[in-house]
């Protein structure tokens, strides 16, 4: 597999080092112990966010630093999570005095070691509420698994958790949008294709060339049902089905439809499954009322997309609407 | 043979030196049922150990698993790091400051470590996880240290048998805690990344000593 890389040791550090010289007038950069900031962190009087996980999901985390989103994004190694020692610089870093949020995707790792960062800020008299997103329906059975994963969801969470923050609600009020918006949204996702770790240079799984992975989460690893390959409004009914009746979607819903790419598929195909969603939605009744199409929360080069459905009520709506100022997501500012 | 910071610091030194051997095996397995980082992950928390080694010399087998669970927690990562750093941190608690560790005290230890790991990881044995390393391990030492055995050795032997054949156990359970459990069924037929780099471990523990 080839890559646009210089030595897999250091493809984190550097590509935040670019990130950080692409973007200096919004973030800045920490190089040891890795962590990105808002330009203006602490911004006075707001309730601080700060999400992370592995690399290789880009533009997630760090795409989404900057004003109306997050205060401070910790990217770990490819597809590990961050450690406390990075999670604590930056959670002090970004707190204002009003508290800090931790947005944490639902993975063993992320969450033990968001936990043990909190427990730590805490004991530096900083306070600490963690909402943990878990939006994945392709992990059917929760009981007998680490529970269902946070995958395109956290987008969402980040942009809404983000605009309430920078309103200025309260620290208990920032998590519970979250929260809310965590309640709301259901995401089911396909891979094409594996992807390939840089340290481990192989894929992380073997698909063959007319197969794909049904329930796949974001870090390359399998999903839960592999299919042989069909047509892109089959794969947008396969997908969406279980996500509509996870969230019991019915008629006169007000919706967000999130196509999301996982890094090696063209936008050109993302929109032909968009298309076939907003039929699918439409023949239950429900109105999109809001979209997002791209790459948004990624792994690494794998071929394939998410779809993710939020059901809107009034306040999350003008809070997605908020304006918005980070690299990866700009819009009325 | 005693077992004391000399014997400490070579166990840590044989650690990275057989995290680094095994490091492309732990990827290969992690890569089956995982997301293909276990094998990183551990190598570059032992070798940024054995760079604390170069550092400072602990004086007690106390002192050295502590500076091991501080430095495997801040640079390992995923669920591996909160998981080793919490058994390296509860076995330095339950052997204290003394400077030698007897059959019963390593029988001890790796009780506590065993615990920190369930207390953290929330798993059971038999959910193909690193417990199913540790916990017969764990009942092997206190067999072999029962009755006030003075045999060192022979308790470090006890539990790191153990804990290969724990590891092998592992290749026909179905994943309930981990990144492996979201392939369900599909997760049976390999062998378990965290029980085989806790084997390992035990493995260098024996190395040490002889």
């Amino acid at each position: 597999m080839k890559k646009l890389i210089n030595d897999p040791k250091s493809v984190v550090a550097e590509s935040v080092q670019g990130f950080g010289l692409a973007h200096a007038d919004l973030v800045t950069i920490n190089e040891d112990p890795i962590y990105v900031t808002r330009k203006d962190a602490p911004v006075a009087g707001k309730v601080g966010l700060v999400s992370g996980g592995g690399s290789g999901h880009e533009p997630l985390h760090a795409g989404y630093v900057g004003r109306g989103m997050l205060d401070a994004a910790v990217p770990g190694a490819v597809f590990t999570s961050p450690t406390p020692d990075q999670i604590l610089p930056a959670t002090l870093a970004v707190n204002s005095g009003a508290g800090v949020v931790h947005i944490v995707k639902n993975y063993t790792g992320d969450v033990l070691n968001f936990e043990t960062a909190a427990e730590l800020a805490e004991a530096e008299g900083v306070s600490v509420r963690t909402v943990l997103v878990n939006d994945d329906v392709a992990v059917e059975d929760s009981l007998y698994t680490a529970g269902r994963r946070g995958v395109g969801g956290t987008v969402l969470v980040e942009k809404i958790a983000g605009a309430a923050a920078e309103r200025g609600d309260g620290l208990d009020a920032v998590a519970a949008i979250g929260e809310r918006v965590n309640a709301n949204v259901r995401t089911m996702g396909v891979a094409l294709s594996a992807c390939t770790v840089p340290h481990a240079g192989q894929p992380s799984f073997d698909l063959a060339d007319d197969e794909i992975e049904i329930g796949i989460g974001i870090h390359g690893e399998p999903g839960r049902h592999r299919i042989p390959m069909e047509n892109a409004d089959n794969i947008t009914n396969r997908l969406l089905e279980p996500v509509l009746a996870d969230l019991k979607v019915s008629s006169g819903d007000k919706v967000l439809l999130f196509v999301n790419g996982m890094g090696g598929t063209p936008l050109s195909e993302l929109y032909i499954v968009y298309r076939r969603a907003v039929q699918v939605l439409a023949d239950a009744g429900a109105t999109v009322e809001r979209s997002l199409v791209g790459n948004y929360i990624t792994a690494l080069e794998m071929q394939g997309c998410s779809i993710s459905v939020l059901r809107l009520d009034e306040e999350l709506t003008e809070l997605w609407d908020a304006p918005v100022h980070t690299p990866a997501l700009r819009w009325g500012m | 043979m005693v077992l004391d910071a000399n014997w400490a610091v070579k166990w840590l030194t044989l650690c990275a030196q057989a995290m680094a051997e095994h490091r492309v095996e732990l990827i290969e397995l992690d890569r089956a049922i995982g997301d293909s980082d276990h094998g990183e992950n551990m190598d570059r928390g032992f070798q940024a150990v054995l760079a604390k080694l170069g550092e400072s010399t602990p004086e007690t087998p106390g002192a050295a698993l502590k500076m091991t669970a501080m430095t495997l927690m801040s640079k390992v990562g995923g669920a591996a790091g909160p998981l080793y750093g919490t058994a390296f941190l509860r076995a330095a608690t339950a052997l204290g400051d003394s400077a030698e560790i007897d059959p019963a005290a390593w029988a001890a230890a790796l009780a506590a470590a065993r615990d920190g790991i369930v207390a953290r990881g929330k798993a059971e044995p038999g959910d193909k996880t690193m417990v199913d390393a540790w916990t017969p391990a764990v009942d092997a030492a206190r067999a072999a240290a029962d009755g006030g055995s003075t045999d060192v050795l022979g308790v470090l032997v006890a539990a790191a048998e153990a804990a290969e054949a724990g590891a092998v156990s592992t290749d026909p359970m179905v994943a309930r805690k981990g990144r492996a459990s979201y392939l369900g069924e599909r997760s049976a037929g390999h062998r378990d990344p965290g029980a085989v780099s806790s084997a390992l471990i035990l493995r260098a523990a024996v190395g040490a000593a002889a």
